[in-house]
């Protein structure tokens, strides 16, 4: 038996091996801070937000296939299938002569409809011909991509609405100080006049699905039955938990939330392309790693796949405001990133 | 899913002719296209255009061998695209810079192919103690040299500029030919007849890519370190069963360090046969994916991603699958994108077939 | 006397092989039945019929004298047949009480709307059904990872118990544990057999078997070749069954 003092300290130990990911969160940000001038500030954050949207989402992606032990790699060309099809849906219902807002809303349902569609595959693939993830999900990356392009011809969809660029790019509230506050909309208000935004529309939106999501994994039979099937298949399926059905389900939602991401996109820089999300995935998975999960499976968080994103992306805000070349990101995630796994086999001996 | 019970499925698969079929459905489909193509596509069926299939497929091919040795350890090299970029813009770098120097242009070629072989080794020497020393999942530890050297090599280009300014010999060497015939008026060998015009030069009939013989002694290495050598041996029984490996006494950590650095060494060679091919360094952007390219040939080839499975010839046709369907493809006049989804599904077949018959390989 | 789980002259071919070849066998309620047998003499075949996993090609099986048909394993859980494997089929990232529910966990509403799993029922639940066995976890909490052999197998049994077992199968239950968790094991069957429940172990630790079993069933090649009270046999002449020198005996 171990001594309660050794047992405290272990316990110390294997804390920090918990919270270290924040720990090294709170140090990077003080580090910018101090190093690029400019960079402690509410924008900056906000701006850490809005641009890493896509990242956010695809990651929590990533994690509920990673959980079950497999791996999604189709989700940034699912995202550029959903930005090609979501705007050109929006063109063709714009010329439809429908409102705006109609044509926004009804592509942003048919986008997510058709957006299933790859996962449903990818699952059915993985759960009942048990192909490899890895290989079932790099087959539908070929095959959406090529979708994608055959859809764009080239041409990548213009004249959206107007309206979908004031939503991606908006923010919830706007305060002026002493005069108006306003949700939406921008105030009008003379030129020189400081209005705060707070909080852009479409981090808003990625976080509402976020957040039911890390509910349902976390809470809900679904999510329960998801580390279950990480953790150990057969018993899984012994125990009676519908194995097939369940990693269809978590490849479509995977699916899901990379279409999501798509419309994101779409309203963001108001254009869709094939290849719009193809440099996301290793932002993606990184921060899935960063974030503690593990690759076999079985283990990992909505939040802590967030700190792992807010990682990536306060290095990368950090390095581009203190004026490195952005493509340094790219080592330092890759540094991070085996560090991560180290730190954990390191910690996880202090936790027997 | 993984329940033993569902693998039984006796059969066809117990044939002889179930067998071969199985075995080897790489290289009939790979027949079939062909013959497919021949009449689809004019202008395919020409020594021509399949030496330039195989020309265009070399740095692939070579990228195939790298993964097939970590594929049958049970692992996953994703850093290859990336190694191989890595040590194009080295390679080229050191020749930019020799060529200022007094240094003959011999001289600078070797020396900077040298440079982009030797820095090749060490993201491999990183990714493989850390798989085998430190139980780094190999997706991972590959993930990471893949950012690190993305990163290292866009320095190298300063951002986003092929590394040009090398030694015009270079393109010449890199896709010059073995034999020029010229109908009726002469035979050379390794270089055109000098007294060709520029417009004649079309009438001039090309045989054996240096290229092609780079790959043929690379895969003849190979398929000796594989299939006739111990180190092949030991490839296989880690894949197939580590501890059983262990218990024999074989020195897996030692073995895994060497496999990554001999995956790693061959992406380093594509990479600088990329410069001579190329004339130029080349950086590797995100969505040529050469690394799942490469892992979708070596799955066509038969290997399987659990280990203890894959040839080397296997994946050799499994390149030449995938590059056959390309060319074919756009030489009939489908339109790209055709491609990617002709992929796709290729694999998922690929796949399949592989489950279907599972004692095969 | 009725046999709360019974086959029938079940047999089970593969093929050109018949793994188990006409076996009638019963258990009653509280009592331990034995199955041995050399490797491939059929018992697996014959827990797996019983457990749901393989269909019987002839012959039939009752529990509590209600001849049964299962599609698969789910059909003879929901009958109260429960089986544990060697491998024990835990998820190890997961902990004690989300093991013990696992598959079947309790939910409750929340704002009448959607189920959200009810954690704090689990676990007092999984207290009660630990302490009926007198089996201790430091805590529910941790997981299956951080427990050792004994107190998996433990958790594995106390599962089974959970649901209302009426008979259960336990495959090798001794055989991956040290010496002082293999006796824990045993009294927990022990404890076991005192609640009522039907039990057939397969081991090949002959110790065990005649420290627990009422009774025990020698298989040889599919068939079954012998059946013996504990109190009348001993060590030696079921090793001689097992091996097939019975003949050499008599």
């Amino acid at each position: 038996m171990n001594t309660t003092g050794k047992t405290c300290q272990q316990n110390l130990i294997g804390e920090m091996g918990k919270r270290w990911v924040f720990l090294f969160l709170l140090l990077e940000f003080a580090y910018f801070s101090i190093s690029a001038s400019g960079y402690f500030s509410f924008d900056t954050v906000q701006m850490i937000l809005f641009y890493g949207t896509e990242i956010f989402l695809l990651a929590s992606a990533e994690l509920f296939v990673i959980i079950t032990g497999g791996i999604d790699l189709s989700v940034g060309y699912v995202l550029g299938f959903a930005t090609v099809i979501s705007s050109k849906l929006m063109v063709v219902f714009a010329s439809l002569g429908i409102s705006p807002i109609g044509c926004i809303l009804i592509s942003i349902v048919i986008t997510l409809v058709i957006g299933l569609i790859p996962g449903f595959v990818n699952g059915v693939l993985v759960a009942k011909l048990r192909i490899p993830p890895f290989i079932a999900t790099f087959s539908m990356l070929g095959i959406t991509q090529g979708i994608s392009e055959l859809l764009m011809q080239g041409i990548p969809a213009k004249n959206l609405p107007i309206l979908a660029g004031s939503i991606g790019n908006g923010y919830l509230l706007y305060i002026v100080p002493g005069q108006a506050l306003s949700f939406f909309h921008r105030p009008d208000v003379p030129r020189g006049v400081r209005v705060y935004e707070i909080i852009p529309n479409v981090v808003v939106f990625a976080f509402l699905f976020i957040a039911v999501f890390a509910f349902i994994l976390k809470r809900m039979r679904f999510g329960q039955h998801l580390y279950a099937i990480g953790g150990n298949i057969d018993a899984a399926a012994r125990a009676g938990i519908n194995v097939r059905k369940n990693l269809v389900a978590v490849y479509m939602l995977s699916s899901f939330f990379a279409s999501l991401a798509g419309i994101i996109y779409v309203m963001k820089y108001i254009t869709g392309k094939a290849d719009a999300g193809a440099g996301f995935l290793l932002d993606a998975i990184a921060a899935v790693v960063i974030g503690g999960a593990s690759m076999f499976g079985g283990s990992g968080t909505v939040w802590r796949t967030i700190l792992g994103c807010f990682v990536i992306a306060v290095l990368e805000t950090g390095l581009r405001m203190m004026g490195t070349p952005t493509f340094d990101k790219y080592i330092l995630v890759g540094v991070i990133l085996i560090f991560t796994v180290l730190i954990e086999c390191f910690f996880s001996n202090f936790k027997k | 899913m993984r329940t033993s019970e569902l693998s039984s499925r006796p059969g066809f698969t117990q044939t002889t002719i179930g067998r071969t079929v199985g075995r080897n459905w790489a290289l009939f489909f790979l027949i079939f296209m062909v013959i497919v193509f021949a009449f689809t596509g004019s202008g395919f069926f020409e020594i021509a255009n399949f030496q330039n299939i195989i020309h265009l497929s070399s740095t692939s091919i070579l990228l195939a061998a790298a993964e097939t040795f970590v594929i049958i350890t049970g692992g996953i090299d994703l850093s290859v695209g990336f190694v191989m970029g890595l040590s194009s813009a080295l390679a080229a770098r050191i020749m930019v810079i020799l060529s200022t120097t007094a240094l003959p242009v011999p001289w600078i070629i070797i020396l900077g192919s040298l440079a982009g072989l030797v820095i090749s080794l060490i993201p491999g020497f990183i990714s493989g103690t850390l798989v085998a020393r430190f139980k780094v999942p190999p997706f991972i530890a590959t993930m990471g040299m893949w950012g690190i050297c993305n990163g290292i090599t866009l320095r190298l280009c300063h951002g986003f500029f092929p590394i040009a300014g090398l030694p015009a010999a270079l393109p010449e060497l890199g896709n010059g030919y073995l034999i020029y015939i010229h109908p009726g008026k002469s035979i050379t060998f390794f270089q055109k007849p000098e007294y060709l015009a520029d417009n004649q030069i079309r009438e001039l009939i090309r045989l054996i890519p240096f290229s092609f013989i780079l790959i043929t002694v690379v895969i003849l290495i190979l398929w000796f370190i594989l299939h006739r050598h111990r180190f092949g041996q030991h490839t296989y029984a880690i894949g197939d069963n580590v501890d059983a490996a262990i218990r024999a006494g074989i020195d897996v950590n030692r073995h895994l360090v060497k496999i990554y650095m001999l995956s790693s060494f061959l992406a380093g060679l594509a990479g600088v046969y990329n410069v001579f091919q190329t004339g130029i360094g080349n950086y590797t952007t995100f969505s040529a994916m050469y690394e799942l390219f490469a892992v979708a040939a070596v799955v066509i080839g038969g290997a399987s991603l659990a280990g203890g499975k894959g040839r080397i010839l296997g994946s050799f046709v499994g390149v030449l699958v995938l590059a056959v369907l390309k060319n074919g493809l756009a030489i009939s006049g489908v339109e790209p994108f055709v491609r990617y989804i002709a992929v796709g599904v290729l694999l998922i077949v690929a796949v399949t077939i592989d489950q279907l018959f599972p004692d095969l390989f | 006397m009725g046999y709360i789980i019974e086959t029938r002259d079940i047999t089970k071919r593969f093929g050109g092989l018949t793994a188990v070849d006409k076996v009638s066998m019963g258990v009653n309620a509280g009592e331990v039945v034995a199955v041995l047998g050399d490797n491939g003499a059929g018992k697996s075949t014959l827990i797996k019929m019983i457990s749901g996993v393989h269909r019987p090609d002839e012959g039939s099986i009752l529990l509590e004298g209600n001849p049964m048909k299962f599609e698969n394993p789910m059909g003879a859980l929901a009958s109260g047949i429960e089986t544990i494997y060697q491998d024990l089929a835990l998820a190890e990232n997961l902990n004690v009480s989300s093991n013990i529910f696992l598959g079947r966990e309790k939910t409750k509403k929340r704002f009448g709307l959607f189920n959200v799993l009810d954690h704090p029922y689990m676990l007092e639940e999984s207290k009660h059904v630990l302490d009926k066995l007198d089996i201790h976890i430091p805590s529910l909490k941790s997981t299956i990872r951080t427990l050792s052999g004994g107190q998996r197998q433990a958790v594995a049994i106390s599962r089974s118990i959970y649901w209302d077992a009426k008979v259960l199968i336990m495959d090798e239950p001794t055989a991956a544990l040290g010496i002082a968790e293999q006796k824990k094991v045993l009294n927990l069957v022990n404890s076991l057999k005192s609640q009522g429940i039907g039990i057939i172990i397969i081991s090949h630790q002959m110790y065990d078997i005649f420290e627990v079993a009422d009774r025990i069933i020698v298989m040889r090649r599919g068939r079954k070749v012998a059946e013996r009270l504990v109190s009348e046999t001993d060590p030696d002449e079921i090793v001689g069954l097992i091996v097939g020198a019975e003949t050499v005996k008599k």
